[in-house]
């Protein structure tokens, strides 16, 4: 069984970004998938990766498979503006962050407007009599 | 106050001849892109020797490898720096995979944790590159979020980057699709294991840096 966690932005915008980002390998260490609304910036993406590090060089943790989509539109003058005082104002909710554990997802294939979570088979094998 | 204004100067030129002197070159990309096969054919190209051992198991660098002083020309034009290979990053390392790959259990959990080492070493060094090559395997989907990451952090670091199609030679191969996902910068198709395309590459290693 696949279980999906979502994360609100306001679940984690007041959160410091060392924190936020243990919460996230916290929930996908439970084999939970986080689907958390937002992105994170690019620097928090990396200290995500070296976190993930530490936690499988400690544990038997494999790591983790992350993707984001994010709107690549390209809006005209003033709607990138409207945007830019929304994000400034609420913070930046737009796209969607997906991260799971690599022992359940596999792989996340992502094409410009497609994303494809492979999991593994996680059915477990029935026992020889 | 001449004092004050020759320590200065001193400092200022220091700066600008140490900045020269110490110009780094670095080598980023997702495990098995092909780091260490350009690392090897620049080198072999303007040294004479290799600098790093390539292997089709991922993780063949675990550790950050230097060469220093290393003279590339193109044209009339000539740039020294030290080259800084670097491990490659990935989200996920698991032993299993490695004894896939036909290593025994002990041999395939050292070089999981080296890798774990490898990984956080790469993404410390960052700050200390002046350029960077990107270096994917063109035959992937370049789409993968480590490679999102990886420019995303030369971005928001103002880092010049120069992005590497490489494995040109494979029959799989797709420079377009690496330009269509990062249309914002400099893309060079090539392969650095048989050198096609290499002249294009040094060209716009030298674009990036002056």
């Amino acid at each position: 069984m696949l279980t999906l966690q979502f994360i609100p932005y306001n679940d984690i915008n007041s959160l410091t970004p060392e924190r936020r980002i243990k919460k996230l390998i916290n929930v996908v260490k439970e084999n939970k998938i986080v689907l958390m609304q937002g992105r994170l910036v690019p620097e928090e993406e990396s200290t995500l990766i070296e976190r993930t590090m530490e936690q499988i060089k400690r544990s038997n943790f494999k790591g983790i498979e992350i993707c984001t989509i994010y709107p690549e539109t390209d809006p005209n003058l003033i709607d990138k503006l409207k945007s830019k005082i929304a994000n400034f104002l609420l913070g930046n909710r737009e796209g969607l962050t997906i991260i799971g554990p690599a022992t359940v997802v596999k792989e996340i294939k992502k094409d410009p407007d497609k994303i494809q979570l492979l999991t593994a088979d996680i059915k477990k094998k029935p026992k020889r009599r | 106050m001449i004092k004050i204004l020759k320590s200065f100067i001193d400092r200022i030129f220091f700066q600008i001849f140490q900045r020269k002197r110490d110009l780094k070159i670095g080598l980023y990309g997702p495990p098995n892109g092909g780091k260490s096969t350009l690392a090897n054919k620049i080198c072999k190209d303007w040294l004479g020797e290799e600098m790093s051992s390539v292997s089709k198991i991922p993780h063949e660098t675990r550790e950050i490898r230097i060469k220093e002083k290393v003279t590339v020309k193109s044209g009339n034009k000539e740039l020294t720096f030290n080259l800084v290979d670097t491990p490659g990053i990935a989200t996920k390392i698991d032993y299993e995979d490695f004894m896939k790959k036909g290593l025994k259990v002990k041999e395939a959990k050292k070089r999981a944790k080296e890798a774990t080492k490898g990984v956080i070493d790469a993404i410390k060094w960052l700050d200390e590159m002046d350029v960077v090559i990107v270096v994917l395997d063109s035959t992937e989907n370049p789409y993968s979020q480590v490679n999102v990451t990886i420019v995303g952090n030369l971005a928001a670091r103002k880092i010049p980057v120069v992005i590497v199609a490489n494995k040109t030679d494979l029959r799989k191969s797709s420079v377009k699709k690496v330009e269509a996902a990062f249309p914002q910068y400099d893309v060079v198709g090539i392969s650095a294991l048989n050198g096609n395309n290499i002249e294009e590459f040094y060209e716009s290693l030298f674009n990036r840096v002056r």
